[in-house]
């Protein structure tokens, strides 16, 4: 009798313990909703974001952007983040579906994968926005636009800085690259803008390229390995990231010779790293990658919902900061 | 008899030869800034981390055991680290050695996580120390925030881009933590006892060995080492990473080991071949970098090298290969067969 007992508050204790585990299971994509606050004049849309995460100081960014702006514009917001995962995120736009939202906006987690989902919006008749990464499928018909930086863009802009600081300089000019993760879109991307540009001034020559992955430490070691083949002969470093052009200071200044001026250096993103090295003098010019894009990504929303043609492919307004107006700027920074 | 380190140490020769080919400057050392500077200096200081680690790793494995969790223990030691200095400013040592308090904590309670597990529990190592190596991550990133944390507190940065005596202090670090080892391992008892347990657990404890002493004194040796390696990452650039620090370490240190010919089998270990490993999969990135090979096919070159190496180490392929080359004599007895 005792035995039957114990196996009973067994199974209670497993099934509690499977229905407590399923819980937390579902929660992952869950949807939280933010008061828009009233609306003006314009009609109150409802929109749904679905995030890929708070990975780095630049998606937090990117977050905050995107919520302030639907709110100021008088918009209703549903936020998910999905973690990562893109189960997350398929969940998150069938409950924005169900919702029957206005508008979606995603950040997709991969690229491949989200036909289906997809095309149940498009059945429900809502628009979809893409926001910073794109998606692979043929039908382009499945989303409005993909507003998102334009890294072949981004790396034009570094050329055309470095062609301009050298158009006076006598003989070649040496430069060495730090490229970014091997085969993600912002290393190939920035690599084939930037040679793009330097290929039309023959005397600017890039002898050394390798990967730094996009951190610190690798930025470092290989601009260590750099500075002791090649050494004086450098003039030039192009780094893909800001990290990496941080740790390649670290490198040069350990060297022995000074970065910003013996070695000019080119960083892409403009976090707030960079501003510290400008304003320190040790960097020279930082190309931005603008995460601050939410009040864009509204205006073309309220376009599409009021019958305007948009392009498929809009790129994110963005500048360059040189060390000059590094050390005013510095306190602004948000990310 | 010829010894085990022969192959080893032939590569790693012929890996720096090779630079000189390229760069005939490769072997000079010159002093720059009152400091000794050159690509060998650099192979040195960049490969303490994984030196350190490896040293570690050598006493686990010759217990037949392995520590899958020693890159996460290097990202959680350097962000425990930053974070204890992060507040500070300049002048006092105080918080460095509050530093490095945290470090030595934060990693002696992984091994002890370790250790109980594989021997209190008996939970298979490559198991156990799987769950620290997920969860070491992310905890690393607790820590940090998620996000890169940067040091402004300059001595900091003196544990791993400093200097003693005109030569990086990191390599000190290395030299007296392998001079304990060594020590611990060769002049005391300890070694043999760990090669024992490698060998045959049970028949150890039968014969006297507290075999669940010496395994969790590996594990807590293997944390405290990737703990050390960890913060020397996180100091050299002043900086933590609880993404990206110390990532893939455990396969890097796995296969300096191995390298260095000590068998995944337990029992027999060589620190001096692990050093030597250690070295060439330094030399060999380095050398990467610094004659320019594409960075699509780094990991390739790298592959392809360190299949050479194995190869070269097998007494089985040596006599395939070489034997064609030789004029047939009687045979032999069979060289080269290892205790395990």
């Amino acid at each position: 009798m005792k035995k039957v007992l114990r196996a009973k508050m067994l199974l209670l204790v497993v099934t509690s313990v499977l229905l407590l585990l399923s819980a937390c299971g579902s929660s992952g994509g869950q949807t939280a909703t933010s008061d828009g606050g009233s609306a003006g004049d314009k009609e109150k849309l409802v929109i749904g974001f679905s995030q890929v995460g708070a990975e780095s100081e630049w998606r937090t960014a990117n977050t905050k952007s995107m919520q302030d702006a639907i709110k100021e514009a008088g918009h209703e917001l549903k936020f998910s983040d999905a973690q990562q995962k893109q189960e997350n995120q398929i969940k998150a736009i069938r409950s924005f579906i169900a919702q029957k939202v206005d508008a979606i906006v995603f950040s997709p987690v991969v690229e491949t994968g989200f036909e289906t989902v997809l095309k149940e919006a498009k059945d429900a008749g809502i628009p979809v926005f893409l926001a910073d990464r794109a998606v692979d499928i043929e039908d382009d018909s499945l989303w409005v636009t993909f507003l998102g930086s334009d890294f072949v863009e981004e790396g034009r802009k570094a050329a055309n800085w470095l062609v301009e600081e050298t158009k006076d300089a006598e003989g070649d000019v040496n430069i060495v690259e730090l490229q970014g993760t091997v085969g993600s879109a912002p290393a190939i991307d920035r690599k084939e803008g930037f040679e793009e540009v330097i290929a039309d001034h023959p005397n600017l020559k890039i002898i050394k390229s390798q990967t730094g992955d996009f951190t610190r430490a690798k930025g470092k070691e290989v601009m260590e390995a750099f500075l002791k083949s090649d050494g004086e002969n450098i003039d030039v470093l192009y780094a893909h990231n800001d990290d990496m052009a941080i740790g390649a200071i670290q490198a040069i200044e350990e060297y022995g010779l000074k970065p910003g001026e013996d070695i000019k250096i080119i960083g892409v993103d403009a976090v707030k790293g960079a501003f510290e090295a400008m304003a320190a003098g040790k960097m020279n010019v930082t190309v931005e990658c603008n995460p601050l894009f939410g009040p864009q990504m509204v205006d073309l929303i309220e376009a599409h919902l009021a019958g305007e043609e948009i392009e498929k492919r809009v790129a994110v307004e963005e500048s360059m900061y040189t060390m000059d107006q590094a050390e005013e700027l510095l306190p602004t920074r948000e990310y | 008899m010829k010894s085990k380190l022969f192959w080893p140490l032939m590569i790693l020769v012929l890996i720096l030869l090779i630079n000189l080919f390229f760069d005939r400057s490769f072997f000079a050392i010159e002093v720059k800034n009152g400091y000794l500077t050159g690509s060998l200096v650099d192979i040195l200081n960049r490969g303490a981390p994984l030196l350190l680690v490896a040293i570690g790793m050598t006493l686990v494995i010759a217990t037949k055991g392995v520590d899958l969790g020693v890159g996460s223990v290097m990202a959680m030691a350097g962000a425990a680290g930053a974070m204890a200095v992060s507040g500070a400013s300049e002048g006092g040592l105080v918080p460095l050695f509050t530093a490095i308090a945290f470090v030595i904590g934060i990693s002696l309670l992984s091994g002890v996580w370790n250790g109980v597990l594989v021997s209190r529990i008996g939970v298979q190592p490559i198991v156990a120390t799987l769950i620290l190596m997920v969860a070491g991550r992310g905890i690393a990133q607790l820590i940090t925030d998620g996000q890169i944390m940067t040091v402004y507190y300059e001595p900091y940065t003196f544990i791993g881009g400093g200097h003693l005596a005109m030569l990086p202090f990191s390599f000190f670090i290395v030299a007296a933590v392998l001079a304990i080892a060594a020590f611990m391992t060769r002049k005391t008892a300890v070694g043999l006892f760990i090669e024992s347990v490698g060998t045959n657990p049970e028949a150890s404890r039968l014969s006297g060995i507290n075999s669940k002493n010496i395994l969790l004194m590996v594990y807590i040796f293997s944390g405290l080492c990737a703990g050390i390696g960890g913060l020397i990452l996180s100091s050299n650039v002043a900086s933590a990473d609880g993404n990206n620090a110390g990532l893939w370490y455990e396969l890097d240190a796995i296969l300096a080991v191995v390298i260095g010919g000590t068998s995944l089998n337990g029992g027999r270990f060589s620190l001096r071949g692990t050093v030597i490993g250690a070295l060439i999969i330094q030399s060999l990135t380095t050398t990467i970098y610094s004659i320019g090979i594409a960075p699509e096919i780094n990991l390739v070159v790298k592959a392809i090298v360190v299949l050479i190496v194995c190869l070269l180490q097998s007494a089985e392929f040596r006599k395939k290969v070489f034997g064609i080359f030789t004029i047939k004599r009687p045979e032999k007895k069979k060289e080269g067969v290892s205790l395990s």
